[in-house]
Parts: C-alpha cells; structure tokens; sequence
C-alpha cells in the first residue's frame, strides 16, 4: 500500500536560463492539507509545477513513494497525483460533464471504453462539488465561482490520492474563497487527499492549511504548522511587512493584520 | 439530487452527445456520398446516374466511359483525396493550437510544400515520387522552421501565426520566382502552385494522397484524444496524463505529411484547411472530437468549389479561386473578432 509521500530532493528548477530555486528539499505530509505561501515571483509556482512534472528539474528528484515522477509514464502518475493550474482553459461551448469527464483521461487506456467506473466518478466529483445541476450547462456561461467548482470537480473525476492546487482562490470573491476551500477540507477529510495548495491570502492559507511552507526568493524561509510558521518575523523576512499577528478568534489559528502607513493607530515607520 | 439521479442523467447526456455525434458524422458522409455521384453524373452533359455506376464497375458505356471514367472520376477522386487531407490537416493544427488561425495555409506550411514541389517538377523536372517527398521535406522544414522561430517559454500560438504569416508571404514569392524562371510560362501550372487547381488530374495521381491518408491520416486520427486533451491548456492536458511533446510530434508530423502529399499533386487549395475545422465545429458542436466531420468537410468543399469553378460561374476558374472567395472573407472575420477581444 503506497503511503503516497511526496517530496523534494535537492530540487532546482528554472525557466530557460533563469534558475528559479536551488538545491530545495520539501516533505509534503500524506493526507494534510499544505499551503505554500511567499510574496509575488518567490518561486512558490515553479515549485508546485515541478512537484507535479509540468517543468524538468534542472537537478535534484520529485519523489513519490521513493520514486521519480519524471520517471514515471504521465499516464500512471496522473492515477496519482492531480494538479489544477492557475488558468486553465475551458473549450469553447465545452458541456460541465463533458469537461469534468475528462478528469477520467488517465484512467482509460488507448482503447478502452468509456465505463461505469468512469460515469460513476464524473457523479461523485459533480455531487462533491454541488455542480450536478450544471451538468449540462456550457463551462463559458458559468460564474467565476461556479467555474472554480467545476475545475475542482475535474480534478476529483480523476481520483488521485494527491492533489495540488496553484492558486485556486484567485479571482474569486471572498464568499466562493471559502467556498473552494471548505471543499478542499471536505475532500480532506472523506478521501484523506493529501493536498498541496499555493494561496495568496496569508490568513486564509492559516485558517485551512495543517501545514505551512513560507518562501523567500527562490528558498523555503520556514515550515511546519501555522502558529510556529505565521510569526510577525515571518511576515517581515517573506513580505517585507511589519504586521501584528494575534489568535484568530474564530479558529484560535493565527491571525496576520498588516501595518502599513496609513489606517492605523501606530504607524509602521517609513521604511529606508 | 441524489446519486443515482445524477448518475441516470449523466449517462443520458453523454448517450445524446454521442449519437449527435455519430449522426454529424454520418450525415456528412452521405452528404460527401452524394457529391461525389452528382458531380460524376453532371457537367457540360448529363449522364445518368445508371450509366455512372455502370462505369465505376467498370462496364464500357458508350458516350459514358471516357466522359465519367477519364474525364470526371480522376478529377472527383483528387478532389476527395485532397479536401479529406487538407481538412484533417488543418483541424489538427488549429486544435492542437487552439486558433482557427493556425492553419496549415495561414502559416505557411501549404505554401512551404507547394514551393518545393514547383522547383521540383519546373526547375528540376522530377517525377511524382520525388515531388511528393520533397513537399513533405519542405513542409516538414517550414514546420520546424516556424515552431522555432516562435519558442519562448513554450510555444505561443499568436507568435507562431505572425512568424507563419511572414514566412508564408515569403514561400508565396518564392513560388512566383521559380514560376518567372520556368522556360515556358504556363498560366495553369501557375495557378495551380500557388491557388491550387485539379485541371489535368490523372487517376494514377491518386495514388499518394490515398497512400498518406492511409497511413499518416490514420495515426493522426489516433491522436484524437490527445488533441481533445490539449484543447485544455498543456498544462492540463500534461496534469492529465497527456504525453504533451509525444502527442504534439505525432500531430505535426502526419499533418503536415498529409497536407505536402496533397499540395505536391494538386497545389495548396487555398483556405480548405482553414475553413474545415471551423465548419465541421460548427456542425458537430462541443461534443468530441473535430478531426473526421473536418475531413469530410474538406472534400466536401473541394468538390463543390470545383463543380463551382467549372460549371456554376461565367467562364472556367481552377478550385483554390472559388475557395479563396469563400476563405478570405472569414479569415476577416477572425481577424477582427481576435482583435476586439485582444487574443491571438
């Protein structure tokens, strides 16, 4: 029974020329849910990308369960571990079931047939998500909100024990935030998914994340749960933001309130 | 709702998408059937339909036989063969890149394949085998050419159509020079290297077209699911088991093979790789794949330009003229529409 730990070993990877990360070694903990925070352009992205295969390593190894991803076929290792970019794209006119059902790709083989199996997923992932009664609506006509529910819900047509996520917050308002990520916990907590998320919002990766990752500038800057992780010095060294950061009094989680120059009752100093 | 409601409704939906599906395809099939009988039975004379299948049997019909069986079947059947490559050839490329833009004939890879074949048969004076292999070659060439031009990180579609255009502009020129150089100056072979024409199609021509639609055509087709996979974004597609490199190899070599086959015999038929894939979405809508229905439309488009360009209009016009008509205003169309909502 594979206990489906992912990890980095000694990973750089880069675009091209630029190298984005060096010599990064990361244990995701099985069936967590992780958040990788970090400021814009920290490599928090490129890290997921090349946890889940898009981009080569430039040195160093993904592993799962011991083994190289980038040694794996894609076929076998989509089985596994499931990934949502930031901005797929969405066929023109392109049905909600038709697009969940491909979710199933790595599931049949070069000329097997569409199966109950698969019809039986493509169901759980739209009851899931409570996108069934967009079945048969267009993906192009849908909400932000909706569309973000029905992307989860191809990713989870695809059963994988692993899934991670870049960015699956962004461009929705705060209400389809929690949303998203209340369904993440639910998924969490009934498959015991591990999940791996990149997430802006500092507060929100806090509340729902068991485990943090905070980058800076291409290194891990600290990692573990979020009140050793989400600390004032924290927030200086990754951000560059001078912050309080209290006990969140609906979660008991911490909870990170930014100072700037403006708007509040003592000032951060101007900064040199 | 409960599971198994939702259940019963997703299979109902995907049986619907299904047979729509199959009925696209199968009407389009017997619309092409169709054509093709009509434009054997029809043209400067009427031969009935009886006398035509006695000829395709090959039964000596007096007043039929040369009429249908040398004059009509050599020309129909090219027209077949080449719309059936330029429509799957076109369709994949526009899937694969997601832009109806990147088509063949847009990019250059038609007019890559026509040039080669124009220095081969005017400037060198080879045989068939050796034009079809160097319009594969030269299409093959320009392929590369272009996707190199265009690589940043991965590939970019709107990059690849502007490098394309150019290149295309470029070939087009090229052609006109060789043409300028040959001895005698034929105003058919001119139009035919750089609009495409089926004038003086013989039925051993027929031979190659039918040779790469068999092999590089049906591999190409194999890559269906693969292509339907792309249409997410290469990043889905990879995160869904997608060999995205393997997949996109496949597809531009068979393409690409198919439509240098083609343009070695009958000349780049101008915009009937543009055009399939367009028209054959239209028809089967967002239910699977687009590659057959754009085969078949592209015969289908052939065939009736040709018929047009021959009998419809005032005086005789080669095919690439009548689909060049049709072609161009839409290739407006997209322009316009791509720049009122910004993409490429």
């Amino acid at each position: 029974m594979p206990d489906n730990t992912l990890s980095a070993r000694d990973l750089s990877s880069g675009y091209g020329e630029r190298m984005i990360f060096q010599g990064l070694n990361l244990q995701i903990p099985a069936g967590r849910i992780t958040a990788i925070v970090g400021a814009n352009a920290c490599g928090k992205s490129t890290l997921l990308r090349t946890m889940s295969r898009l981009i080569a390593p430039k040195a160093g190894q993904v592993l799962l369960d011991g083994k190289s991803i980038h040694a794996m076929s894609p076929r076998h290792l989509a089985r596994t571990l499931g990934l949502l970019p930031q901005s797929p794209i969405a066929p023109e006119g392109i049905t909600v079931a038709d697009l969940v059902g491909r979710g199933r790709h790595p599931h049949q083989g070069f000329l097997s047939r569409w199966t109950a199996r698969d019809d039986q997923a493509v169901a759980e992932a739209l009851q899931a998500t409570g996108t069934q009664d967009l079945a048969e609506r267009a993906v192009d006509e849908l909400s932000g909100g909706q569309r973000q529910r029905v992307w989860i819900a191809m990713a989870l047509a695809q059963q994988t024990d692993l899934l991670l996520l870049d960015e699956p917050t962004t461009y929705l308002d705060i209400c389809h935030q929690v949303e998203v990520l209340d369904l993440l916990v639910d998924l969490n907590r009934a498959r015991a998914t591990t999940v791996v998320m990149v997430l802006h919002d500092l507060n929100l990766a806090a509340r729902y994340a068991d485990h943090l990752v905070a980058m800076r500038a291409g290194s891990i800057d600290a990692v573990g749960p979020p009140d050793q992780v989400l600390t004032r010095d924290m927030v200086r060294r990754v951000f560059g933001l001078d912050s309080m950061v209290i006990s969140d009094p609906a979660s008991g989680r911490p909870l990170m309130l930014p100072l700037g120059r403006h708007g509040v009752a003592q000032p951060a100093a101007r900064s040199a | 709702m409960t599971l198994q409601t939702t259940l019963t409704r997703l299979q109902t939906a995907r049986h619907r998408r299904r047979s729509a599906h199959a009925r696209a395809v199968a009407g389009l099939s017997a619309a092409l059937a169709l054509a093709f009988l009509i434009t054997l039975c029809v043209g400067q004379s009427v031969t009935p339909p009886g006398d035509v299948l006695r000829v395709l049997a090959g039964i000596d019909v007096p007043g039929a036989s040369f009429t249908v069986g040398q004059l009509r079947l050599p020309r129909v059947v090219l027209a077949v063969l080449s719309g059936l490559s330029f429509g799957l050839g076109g369709a994949a490329f526009q899937v694969m890149l997601r832009n109806p833009l990147a088509s063949p004939d847009i990019i250059g890879i038609n007019a890559g394949a026509s040039a080669a074949a124009v220095f081969a048969i005017v400037t060198l004076s080879l045989g068939a085998p050796w034009v079809a292999i160097m319009a594969v070659v030269a299409g093959l060439a320009v392929a590369a050419a272009i996707f190199g031009l265009s690589f940043g990180d991965g590939i970019s579609g709107g990059r690849l159509i502007l490098v394309g255009i150019g290149v295309s502009a470029m070939l087009d020129s090229a052609i006109a020079f060789l043409l300028a150089q040959a001895p005698a100056w034929d105003l058919q072979q001119a139009m035919r290297w750089l609009t495409g024409s089926l004038n003086g199609a013989t039925l051993d021509q027929a031979l190659w077209p039918a040779l790469a639609l068999a092999t590089c055509g049906s591999l190409l087709i194999g890559q269906r699911r693969g292509l339907e996979m792309l249409r997410l974004g290469e990043d889905t597609a990879a995160a869904l088991g997608t060999d995205v490199a393997r997949t996109r190899l496949i597809v531009i070599l068979t393409a690409v093979g198919i439509i240098a086959v083609a343009t070695a015999i009958t000349g780049p038929i101008a915009f009937v790789a543009f055009l399939s894939g367009p028209i054959a979405a239209r028809i089967v809508g967002p239910r699977g794949s687009v590659l057959i229905p754009a085969a078949l439309v592209g015969a289908l488009l052939v065939l009736a330009g040709d018929f047009a360009g021959q009998f419809l209009l005032p005086g005789r016009y080669p095919v690439g003229v009548v689909t060049g008509a049709i072609g161009a205003p839409y290739l407006i169309f997209l322009i316009i529409r791509a720049n009122k909502t910004g993409a490429t």
